[in-house]
């Protein structure tokens, strides 16, 4: 098709322009993790790159339950959070997304924004204003509370990815059913809850990633008591440059690696997170 | 009642119109158990907090405007704004230099290496905060990797200080919020009629010239976007602005940590993530509604 026009000076300053700016983001999208896990193996007692010799002595020492307990616990409290936000969030957040996805109604928009409002609102204007609140009205400090300020912060992944699935969903298919004399029940959970299933799943993952990730609501919401995983590791590296760290990004990447993949299998993630 | 409704026109809708109204009423409903949570644990405590803004104590006993006269009369704050909501320009514009080049070259690849570059690209995004910005302390570090390397090519005889300075802190927060800049890119990207660059070179017009007039302006929209998200995530990036800025760099982030769980005075606190709240919020409709302009055209 082309007619064999010379490649001119403009075309070949954009291929050099276009390629090397694309290169360093690349390069600066995947060098630091690579670096990240490269130094959790060193030898020595400093996060030096490249790193010198070859141990698991970083992985040992968080893995010894007796060396890393506080670590431990921290993992075990965002675990539990995160199950049990993202529980309830698909919950409150499929059931909500079923009853006003399709609806054209104005009050149904405004409570779509509100609902996914905490997206855009800063994380840290939450998490003191969720202090405030659960102080002053009397509540301790407990897993509870962060459990309903995480819920509060991720719903609106499971939110999304459900509505997307609901707008994509052939109406005639709830026509015909409810038409055959299907409940309005039974067609939710024999037609739509099966067709919307990867949409769902895709958001409580997304959820619970988001939950194990988030800074704004534990900081103002956790305790010494009630450590989260990335408030401890905050603590790790604003006072000495615990090496253990770079073991806890270890394991942190690995399993983000596996989760992603297994994701794209299942319910193509990356699709749904494009669209 | 009903049997004196006249019939519809189309006709379609008559059997089934009772079922399915109630059942709209039904679906609504379902909408309401959210509400209940967002009214009681998501409203109620930002509306506490502007009510807490109005004490001039820190004991939240003596009602007044205290705490924001103190805010607004301080030439401290706004620089502390400013500071802030330049950070967030600063990482924008960085996103935005080398990631829609990368966004070119994805729309350019064939589907197998998208399919990898997209995989690259999302990865980090599940990848912990803490993790990523650990990462560049490892990078940008007195003993990090960049310092290692300059001092052996002796190009530098002293570490270079990277970490609590902006520059570091702009790197860092490129890497960690590119995947918010790249993926409604590419969304919108990936949807542009790939006719439409031929037909441009056809007519001929070169790269550069395609792409400032054919390709951008039609992916403003996921541009926009990404700006939004890359800014909101930015100005508000805790972790990264106190572990790679340190204490001489001050965004609102810090002022509303050090506030209210170091001294302690919740009031002030308040009134900074108020303001903080408003900044951001005020840049992020601007762009929202230049998204909603530009995307005007793009569907013409």
């Amino acid at each position: 098709m082309s007619m064999g026009r010379r490649r001119s000076f403009g075309d070949i300053s954009y291929g050099v322009v276009i390629w090397t700016l694309a290169t360093t983001a690349l390069f600066i999208i995947v060098a630091p993790v690579v670096i990240v896990l490269t130094t959790s193996f060193t030898e020595g007692r400093s996060l030096k790159f490249p790193p010198t010799g070859f141990s698991l002595q970083w992985y040992e020492a968080l893995f010894d339950p007796s060396k890393s307990r506080q670590i431990h616990r921290a993992v075990g409290n965002s675990l539990e959070v995160a199950a049990w936000s993202t529980g309830f969030g698909v919950l409150l957040g499929s059931m909500a997304a079923l009853g006003i996805a399709r609806n054209r109604h104005r009050l149904a928009r405004v409570a779509d924004g509100f609902f996914l409002s905490p997206l855009v609102l800063p994380g840290l204007t939450f998490g003191l204003a969720s202090l405030m609140y659960f102080t002053l009205i009397g509540f301790r400090p407990s897993l509870n509370l962060i459990i309903a300020g995480h819920m509060i912060v991720t719903v609106p992944f499971i939110l999304r990815t459900t509505s997307a699935s609901l707008s994509q969903l052939d109406p005639a298919l709830n026509d015909s059913s409810q038409s055959l004399g299907a409940s309005w029940f039974y067609t939710l959970r024999r037609v739509t809850l099966p067709l919307i299933a990867p949409g769902i799943f895709a958001g409580a993952f997304l959820a619970f990633m988001a939950s194990i990730d988030n800074v704004p609501v534990s900081l103002f919401l956790s305790t010494a008591r009630t450590d989260m995983l990335p408030i401890r590791m905050w603590g790790m590296m604003e006072s000495t440059l615990d090496p253990r760290i770079a073991a806890v990004s270890g394991v942190l990447i690995t399993a983000a690696f596996l989760l992603m993949l297994v994701m794209e299998w299942t319910v193509g993630l990356t699709r749904r997170m494009r669209d | 009642m009903r049997t004196m409704t006249p019939p519809s026109p189309g006709g379609a809708t008559s059997p089934a119109e009772g079922g399915g109204k109630r059942s709209v009423l039904a679906e609504w409903q379902l909408a309401l158990p959210l509400a209940l949570a967002f009214a009681s644990i998501f409203l109620a405590p930002l509306l506490m907090l502007v009510g807490v803004s109005f004490f001039n104590d820190d004991k939240i006993s003596q009602p007044g405007f205290g705490q924001w006269a103190k805010f607004l009369g301080d030439p401290f704050s706004y620089k502390v704004i400013a500071d802030t909501m330049l950070l967030g320009v600063k990482t924008v514009g960085a996103t935005i230099l080398i990631g829609y080049p990368l966004a070119l070259v994805y729309l350019d690849a064939s589907p197998r290496v998208q399919k990898v570059l997209i995989f690259v690209i999302v990865m980090p995004l599940l990848l912990s905060v803490v993790v990523r910005t650990f990462a560049w302390i490892v990078v940008l570090g007195r003993e990090g990797v960049v310092n290692t390397v300059l001092m052996q090519l002796g190009l530098i005889s002293e570490p270079l200080r990277l970490l609590q300075t902006e520059l570091g802190l702009v790197i860092s927060l490129t890497q960690i919020e590119m995947p918010l800049m790249l993926l409604p890119l590419i969304s919108v990207m990936s949807r542009l009629d790939p006719n439409l660059r031929d037909a441009s070179a056809a007519l001929g017009a070169s790269r550069w010239r395609t792409l400032f007039t054919v390709i951008v302006p039609l992916s403003m929209p996921g541009l926009v976007a990404g700006c939004l998200l890359v800014f909101a995530s930015s100005t508000t990036a805790f972790i990264s602005q106190s572990v790679i800025g340190g204490v001489r760099l001050i965004y609102l982030p810090l002022l509303i940590w050090q506030q209210s769980l170091v001294v302690f005075n919740w009031p002030f606190a308040a009134v900074v993530s108020i303001a903080l709240l408003i900044s951001v919020l005020t840049v992020v409709s601007a762009l929202s509604w230049l998204g909603r302009r530009s995307g005007g055209y793009v569907h013409g």
